[in-house]
């Protein structure tokens, strides 16, 4: 690693990588390379790998390959989109999921890239936090023989001898945070180690980061669950609706803490803006009953922007809307279904859809679908019904078709509490003669089945549930990345230099600087130490 | 009262963009001056200032057209007055919503050209950064012209999810480093016309001659983008915490933070590039350039076409 200019104080810094434009060129021979047994070959690959130059193109990889988890619906955050995206194109989905795009974040390729990054990213670190080490403890190195050709070259002359000079340049460069060394008549020093210190610290962090987001994601885990007031949820894994844990989360016994939730009340409130005619939703809050493990059941409550902290886990508020509390009793009185059905909501009037499955009691399989409208009206003589708003006022509607068959609960197809699937069942009220409920009604059901009774209306709310053991973690390397940015982006690292010569009775002073890395105030920092020392030195003078 | 308020708003937003298109016009004829005008290579005239001293890299002034033609003094304070009545503008809009003014498309593209102008403003205390004015009140005009006539909405409460501190800080935070994303790329186009021009590969438009050298021209523009970058940076993290609270995850790759990583990351490369045997000069410039473009396209083809949680443009 012979340098060309070995004579001269290079900026060299043997910490770096190669193609730093802070490091000692290599001297690169032919393209050729030369025969290498194993231990050779890798570290080439090893230093290829840790070359600021990889690290650059692995970053621009990073971000090109993102961009396409934009452009696809991704399972993780729009999984409906992907149904509707197979659904619209089967061909093209499957090439693309082949490829695996509509998992692009946790796809190999994906990940490919930030392993690599990471391997060279730490290739980096290790070496440089060891050399950086080294230097801390270090004292500023020897006075170059020439200041001449360094940054900010300043000279004077001044009545003072060497000696008081020298001493003077060694407070004036300790006053202003240099870590000085006197070598004959100069003072070497060297300042902003910091630099250095945050850029491994952010680098660092980063790591931090991205291990503790896999260690989070490997233990933590994510439920759904729809609470209809006054019902009771236990944090369990069977009273979830869905539940995803991590992949170092027991899936059969999850290990919850198993406190309890009920709804009590659900408040919400709109404001009607006259010139557009839309409700604009003001605010959301669900009073809750909690209840931990062994305790007393005490109030609570979720807002949007405001979780619920329980037993390590975050609840959130993330849907509501309205539950038609139904009975239905078949022909001889007899009540065969009591519930409150979650209707889920399809606009911003909370015109909702819901269904309810009567399996047994009716004689045969009974499946209901229909619409909830809280404020209904027609317009004109139109025969579409709409809400007007989304608060239950008077005018509460809800329409039902009714259907008699197989409701599918044997094969599987009817699992799904929100679909009814009708290929197997006979319709006896359609869209033009659905059964038509207001609160407090009762109607008879098509073909003699019986009735159905429209109690009241309950409400609901949506919660997500999650447990995340190393968010706070991820946040405390984020905050020490911005710590190590700030620090490695804004404190210069320079040396400066005062040397005194005996100069035909009177001394002359110079002064210079170099720069380790960015450093733009270089100049003007060596002017303002001359300045500064001539001030504590009579009779000087530039 | 509100929407009288708002009536005045807008009035200071057609107003502001009036001017700053004045001013466009008064920086597009200074920059014609100074090709007419220019001197033939002036030898840097600095580096003779200073007796004895002989400065290393020196900053190579601008061999000063009488420190800017009046066109372009002119055209400066205009800009000035421009932001003057578009910040009037801005906070009578926050006032008739009695909120911050950027809760949706409309009121971000108003916040933010205001924030690209008076970063521009600012930054000319500093620095003499006259050559960009062309090209910041150029794209403070299209900007905030064309997000007025297409994004307009009038003033409406806030939905529960933007009900936070956050909105506060994420979004203006975000605002900010848009606004030295903009001017540093500004800085990186004149720096590659510029480098072409000191290759010979350009021999007309005079008045590179009175702009900075390229070398210098980068160093700014690598300082500009640098507070950029620290900014995006804790855009990244206050609107993951802020995720964490409304949505309850930090990160799930949402479309606009899909692109906001991606912003991130091309920076960080830029970043990189810079410390990058080879890579500076244009090949660094070019990757800020393309930091910018996805700024502008995160907030606006992202904003409009792509499907995700950051659906508050009010459209």
């Amino acid at each position: 690693m012979a340098s060309r200019r070995s004579s001269e104080p290079r900026r060299a810094d043997p910490g770096r990588p190669d193609d730093h434009i802070d490091a000692e060129p290599v001297e690169r021979g032919d393209a050729v390379l030369p025969k290498l047994g194993p231990a050779g070959f890798a570290r080439f690959v090893w230093r290829q790998l840790t070359s600021m130059r990889t690290a650059l193109v692995l970053l621009l990889l990073l971000a090109l390959a993102s961009v396409p988890g934009s452009l696809v619906p991704q399972r993780s955050s729009d999984p409906n989109g992907v149904l509707q995206f197979q659904a619209r194109d089967p061909e093209g989905y499957a090439i693309l999921d082949a490829l695996g795009l509509f998992s692009t974040f946790s796809s190999p390729w994906f990940s490919a890239i930030y392993l690599l990054l990471f391997v060279s990213l730490i290739g980096c670190i290790i070496p440089r936090t060891k050399h950086h080490l080294d230097a801390l403890r270090a004292r500023p190195p020897k006075t170059p023989a020439r200041l001449s050709r360094l940054v900010g070259f300043t000279t004077a002359h001044t009545a003072a001898d060497p000696e008081t000079a020298v001493a003077a340049a060694r407070r004036v460069l300790k006053s202003q945070g240099y870590r000085v060394e006197r070598y004959g008549d100069s003072i070497s020093a060297e300042r902003g180690y910091l630099r250095e210190t945050g850029n491994l610290i952010f680098h660092t962090a980063l790591v931090g980061v991205l291990a503790a987001v896999g260690i989070g994601g490997a233990f933590g885990f994510t439920g759904q669950r729809l609470l209809v007031e006054g019902e009771p949820f236990t944090n369990v894994k069977a009273d979830y609706d869905s539940f995803t844990g991590g992949p170092w989360v027991d899936p059969t016994d999850p290990q919850l803490d198993p406190y309890s939730l009920r709804l009590d009340s659900f408040d919400d409130e709109y404001a009607f803006d006259p010139n557009t005619g839309v409700w604009h939703p003001l605010d959301y809050v669900a009073h809750m009953s909690v209840r931990e493990r062994g305790g007393q059941w005490q109030d609570a409550s979720i807002q949007v922007n405001s979780p619920l902290e329980i037993a390590g886990t975050q609840v959130y508020l993330l849907g509501n809307g309205y539950a038609p509390i139904l009975t239905v009793r078949n022909a001889d009185g007899d009540e065969v279904f009591h519930q409150a059905v979650p209707f889920l909501v399809l606009d911003g009037n909370m015109m909702s859809a819901g269904v309810v499955k009567v399996p047994d009691g009716l004689g045969a399989q009974v499946g209901m679908d229909g619409l909830f409208y809280p404020d209904a009206f027609t317009r004109g003589d139109s025969d579409l019904i709409q809400s007007f708003s989304p608060r239950v006022t008077d005018n509460a509607l809800l329409t039902l078709r009714v259907y008699r068959g197989d409701l599918g609960l044997t094969d599987g197809s009817g699992g799904n509490v929100y679909t009814l699937d009708t290929t197997d069942m006979e319709e006896l009220a359609g869209n033009n003669d659905p059964v038509v409920l207001r609160p407090g009604e009762t109607v008879d059901l098509p073909d003699g089945l019986g009735t159905i009774e429209f109690e009241g209306i309950a409400r609901f709310v949506g919660l997500d549930i999650h447990h995340d053991p190393t968010q706070g973690w991820v946040l405390g390397f984020a905050l020490a990345a911005v710590f190590g940015l700030l620090t490695s982006l804004f404190i210069p690292r320079r040396r400066m230099w005062i040397k005194a010569v005996a100069d035909d009775g009177t001394t002359r002073l110079e002064y210079a600087g170099l720069a380790r890395g960015e450093d733009h105030a270089l100049p003007d920092a060596v002017a303002e130490v001359a300045r500064a020392h001539a001030e504590m030195l009579p009779e000087t003078a530039t | 009262m509100t929407a009288t308020l708002a009536a005045w708003s807008l009035v200071g937003v057609y107003s502001a963009a009036a001017v700053y298109l004045i001013a466009f016009v008064m920086f597009a004829v200074d920059l014609a001056k100074r090709s007419d005008e220019a001197p033939v290579e002036v030898a840097s005239a600095a580096a003779t200032r200073h007796g004895g001293s002989v400065l290393v890299e020196a900053p190579a002034a601008p061999p000063a057209v009488e420190s800017g033609s009046r066109s372009a003094r002119v055209a400066l304070a205009l800009t000035a007055v421009g932001l003057a009545v578009h910040t009037a503008a801005i906070v009578l809009r926050g006032v008739a919503a009695e909120r911050v003014p950027w809760a949706n498309m409309f009121e971000f593209a108003l916040t933010g050209t205001g924030i690209i102008v008076a970063v521009f403003v600012f930054a000319n205390l500093w620095k003499d950064l006259r050559f960009l004015g062309a090209y910041v009140t150029g794209l403070v005009v299209l900007l905030l012209t064309a997000a007025t006539v297409n994004f307009y909405v009038d003033v409406v409460p806030l939905p529960p999810p933007l009900q936070s501190a956050w909105l506060v800080i994420h979004v203006l935070v975000a605002i900010i480093g848009t606004g030295f994303f903009a001017l540093g790329a500004g800085l990186s186009i004149v720096q590659l016309i510029q480098s072409r021009r000191e290759a010979g590969k350009i021999t007309r438009a005079g008045f590179l001659r009175t702009v900075p050298s390229s070398t210098v021209l980068e160093r700014l523009a690598y300082r500009v983008n640098v507070i950029g970058f620290v900014l995006w940076t804790f855009t990244l993290i206050c609107g993951s915490i802020w995720a964490e609270r409304a949505w309850g995850r930090y990160w799930g790759w949402d479309t606009k933070e899909v692109w906001t990583f991606v912003i991130w990351v091309v920076f960080a490369g830029y970043i990189h590039a810079r410390a990058t045997r080879g890579w500076r000069g244009s090949r660094s410039a070019i990757l800020a350039i393309i930091g910018f473009a996805a700024v502008l396209f995160n907030f606006t083809i992202v904003n409009l076409f792509f499907k995700g949680l950051h659906a508050y443009s009010g459209l």
